[in-house]
């Protein structure tokens, strides 16, 4: 599909030479972004195309990170109002060439990146369901999120939502007089749908088989294969409610005979238009919503979150950057967060090949432990919302401990720190070295996984993959060591990659991160004795001022890259909502070589295959 | 050998199926005794084995910091001079800082001037609706709303029992102070007092004034 090449063919170019290089090669179609904060350079969209091959070709920065749209209405010239943000990497490491391409929000239109960049895919698309802008050269642009017949573009400044009240956060009704209603008072149910005038209502009850494949460019005709075997082409329709699926996640596969031909994607059940809240909500509103994203991960989305805006902020006066306690126990609740979720992860992948529940048992356990921990540090187990602006919610107690208040309730009591390093140097590595002693050479995983939904390295890094899906196809690319944050710089880690690229390599980068991770959590130890007593508090205005600009921050999640675009723009109270809130979602982007890695698999495969991407449907369907 | 790798994983699956009993055993009866630290041994680091805590016979008390829909500290009932005084002043911070927009106050206006009294007229929390975030309490500046311990909200009608009033939402100091020993402790040292900041500051005030008026 990608007409790329792996390794690279030119030495990778810091980014101000990359942009001079640019500009000289395309002098007209290439300029400078100098809006007050913003960085990167402003490409004329009839060259994007030719300007994104150099870039990824000619400069090396190969690892199209996010695309995302950004409406500028009533900001921007009425001729360039609308604009595609693109951030590409070199896949060996280092910062980012940010370049976008502008087009009136009348009329938006955008050459498709698809054929330089296939990751560019599903973030096109979204970007079509949001924003409304078209992708010409895009091979199948159709909503993704959004389901056909949806009216409008959610994502455009202008469009409201059903319950809509005001603008931004805080709502003026709340106070100071107060008096309670229920939105759906206002709204009753039924009339908070609007439909386009040429829809035909009578279509949402229609459960044929033509309607309910329609658009997916799928017959369900039986066809003859030519061949000694005749096998019959038919559609299998695999979710939204599979428990294989891990959550409300469709796929559309039609087989020949036993093997996939195609499969297609169906997501957006889970949306919820997190962006749009989050650009309705102030800044600080919108940490404890990126717990509901990855929600297994909620430390890791909180604290990319917090770099983004921090790197705003930082730009403003008065900005004290976290102290090192701080970060050292941000960096402790990341990496955590990375065993809980491998481990969860991990489980359900044998849950998905068929060892049901025993595995994913025994991980379970070991989880529990973390997230007793999670609780009585953060007060929540999933929905930490621990991470704020320039620091961390609270300092970790000395003891952990529960009072008694309801009845039959049952008292623990821990020491914190003791707890912590029974954890990583005795609990975790003996758990892990019996899990691996357990699953590692059984021979029927290693049947269902070895060379099965392979995804080449060249590949991997075209889909614009992520994480363990791109480590395991051989590409070593942390953004811990890409593009470092937080104390990582000083940490001793190596990064595991796979051979191959297949199941089993996932599998066990996985295992191996989680050691590296303990490994990373012992040389924190002796950090948090150190730092003892040294304040972690962030900001505390509940309203911190954002100077006017853009900011992409992003970190490894376990799940992969997690990335947060955000754009502050000022309004008239003074700048307290994000004008542009994107989330680059790992779990979202990870689908796209799903058809790619299912192709010529059996069916009971796919479902191993997309326990080996590790999706949350929190995070897919924003 | 073809095999022994599932050989090997069965017999990791015998190990932990013994387990669980060897602590069983260990504990015995003992684990059915609120008294003994058995339970928390069971959850601990050194614990073997799957353990299954038998909810609602059995519940695991969540620690001091855990965080539920959250309630309005009030005085005591029996508080020599203001009792079951509200200690939220209306200031309207947890209103703003909501994230989901859950909390709606009513300000008290005094009826003949029509100006602001610091205290709520009501106060509601629509509990369908609160993420559970904690920001209301962690930026309250009078710690007069408080992350409550109480999980066990189940209803049979959310449109009629779901939006939480004043009178719900209230409960005395004592409570806070119960639930949450160590921070109510932290909070008390940063007022200088177990009192509400505004009795404080107004005692200090009159003690100041006294120790003027001692000195002339
Ligand atoms: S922040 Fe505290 S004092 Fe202010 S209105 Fe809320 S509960 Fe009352
Ligand atoms: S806990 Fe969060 S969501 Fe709930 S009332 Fe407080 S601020 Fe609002």
């Amino acid at each position: 599909m990608t007409d790329q090449v792996l390794p690279e063919k030119v030495e990778t170019t810091d980014v101000d030479s990359a942009i001079a290089y640019l500009k000289d090669k395309f002098p007209s179609a290439v300029s400078d972004d100098t809006r007050d904060g913003y960085s990167g350079v402003i490409v004329d969209k009839n060259k994007l195309v030719d300007v994104a091959r150099a870039i990824r070709d000619e400069l090396g920065y190969n690892y199209l990170s996010s695309a995302t749209a950004v409406d500028y209405h009533t900001l921007g010239e009425p001729d360039s109002d609308m604009e595609m943000v693109y951030h590409a990497y070199p896949i060996t490491g280092g910062g980012a060439l940010v370049f976008k391409a502008q087009t009136p929000r009348d009329n938006p239109e955008i050459p498709s990146l698809v054929n330089v960049w296939p990751g560019a895919d599903f973030q096109e698309r979204e970007a079509y369901d949001l924003m409304g802008i078209r992708f010409p050269g895009h091979p199948n642009l159709k909503r993704i999120l959004m389901w056909e017949g949806f009216l409008g573009h959610p994502l455009r400044k202008d469009w409201k939502e059903a319950y809509y009240e005001e603008d931004h956060k805080p709502f003026s009704s709340r106070w100071p007089s107060g008096n309670v209603w229920r939105a759906e008072e206002k709204n009753a149910y039924g009339k908070n749908v609007r439909y386009p005038d040429d829809f035909d209502l009578s279509r949402l009850n229609d459960v044929s088989e033509e309607s309910l494949y329609e658009g997916l460019g799928l017959g369900v005709d039986v066809q003859a294969i030519e061949g000694t075997m005749h096998t019959d082409r038919l559609v299998v329709n695999m979710g939204p409610h599979h428990p294989s699926t891990h959550g409300v996640f469709r796929m559309v596969i039609t087989l020949d005979g036993e093997t996939i031909d195609t499969l297609e994607p169906v997501m957006g059940y889970l949306h919820r238009n997190h962006e749009k809240i989050g650009e309705r909500n102030t800044y600080l509103h919108n940490m404890p919503f990126t717990d509901r994203l990855d929600y297994l991960s909620s430390m890791g989305n909180n604290l990319g979150y917090a770099l983004a805006v921090e790197q705003l902020m930082a730009l403003g006066p008065r900005w004290n950057p976290p102290s090192y306690r701080a970060e050292v126990i941000r960096v402790l609740m990341a990496e955590l967060t990375r065993i809980v979720n491998h481990l969860w992860s991990i489980g359900f992948l044998l849950n998905d090949l068929g060892a049901f529940f025993t595995p994913m048992l025994y991980a379970n356990n070991e989880r529990e432990k973390i997230l007793d921990f999670f609780e009585g540090v953060a007060g929540s187990r999933l929905m930490c919302n621990y991470v704020r602006f320039g620091g961390v919610f609270q300092d970790i107690p000395e003891r952990i401990h529960s009072v008694q208040n309801m009845v039959n309730d049952r008292v623990r009591d821990f020491d914190s720190m003791k707890f912590l390093t029974e954890l990583v140097s005795e609990r975790l590595p003996r758990f892990l070295d019996e899990y691996e002693y357990y699953l590692s050479e059984n021979e029927i995983i290693k049947a269902r996984c070895i060379n099965v939904g392979v995804l080449p390295p060249d590949e991997a890094v075209g889909y614009s993959a992520a994480g363990p899906l791109l480590r395991g196809s051989g590409i070593p690319y942390d953004v811990r060591r890409a593009d470092p944050y937080s104390i990582y710089p000083e940490l001793d880690f190596d990064i595991p990659v796979g051979e191959r690229g297949d199941i089993y390599d996932r599998y066990t980068v996985r295992i191996r991160e989680m050691r590296e991770s303990l490994r990373i959590l012992r040389q924190l130890l002796p950090r948090l004795e150190a730092t003892k007593g040294e304040s972690v508090a962030g900001t505390n205005a509940h309203t911190p001022r954002v100077p006017v600009g853009e900011s992409y921050g992003r970190v490894e999640n376990p799940k992969g890259e997690l990335g947060f675009y955000v754009v502050s723009a000022g309004d008239a109270k003074g700048t307290q909502n994000p004008w542009r809130y994107h989330v680059r979602a790992p779990s979202f982007i990870n689908l796209t070589p799903l058809g790619r890695m299912s192709h010529k698999q059996k069916v009971a495969d796919v479902v191993t295959v997309l326990g080996s991407i590790d999706i949350v449907l929190g995070e897919t369907d924003r | 050998m073809y095999g022994k790798g599932i050989m090997r994983g069965l017999s990791v699956t015998l190990k932990h199926f013994f387990q669980t009993y060897v602590d069983d055993l260990r504990y015995g009866w003992r684990k059915y005794s609120p008294k003994e630290d058995n339970f928390e041994m069971r959850q601990g680091m050194a614990a073997q084995g799957a353990f299954t805590v038998q909810y609602p016979d059995e519940k695991l008390a969540v620690p001091e910091r855990f965080r539920f829909v959250p309630f309005l500290v009030v005085n005591e009932d029996d508080h020599p001079e203001a009792p079951g005084k509200d200690w939220c002043t209306s200031c309207g911070i947890c209103a703003k800082v909501c994230p989901p927009q859950c909390i709606w106050i009513v300000r008290s206006e005094d009826p003949n001037t029509g100006r602001p009294i610091p205290e709520p007229e009501a106060f509601f929390i629509d509990i369908d609706i609160c993420m559970n975030c904690g920001f209301c309490a962690e930026f309250c500046p009078f710690d007069a709303i408080k992350m409550d311990h109480d999980y066990e909200l189940a209803s049979y009608d959310r449109t009629t029992s779901h939006i939480h009033d004043k009178d719900h939402l209230s409960k005395p100091t004592s409570y806070w102070n119960r639930i949450a020993p160590t921070r109510a402790a932290e909070e008390a040292e940063a007022r200088g007092g177990w009192e509400h900041i505004d009795v404080i500051k107004e005692r200090k005030k009159a003690e100041k004034a006294a120790a003027k008026a001692a000195k002339k």
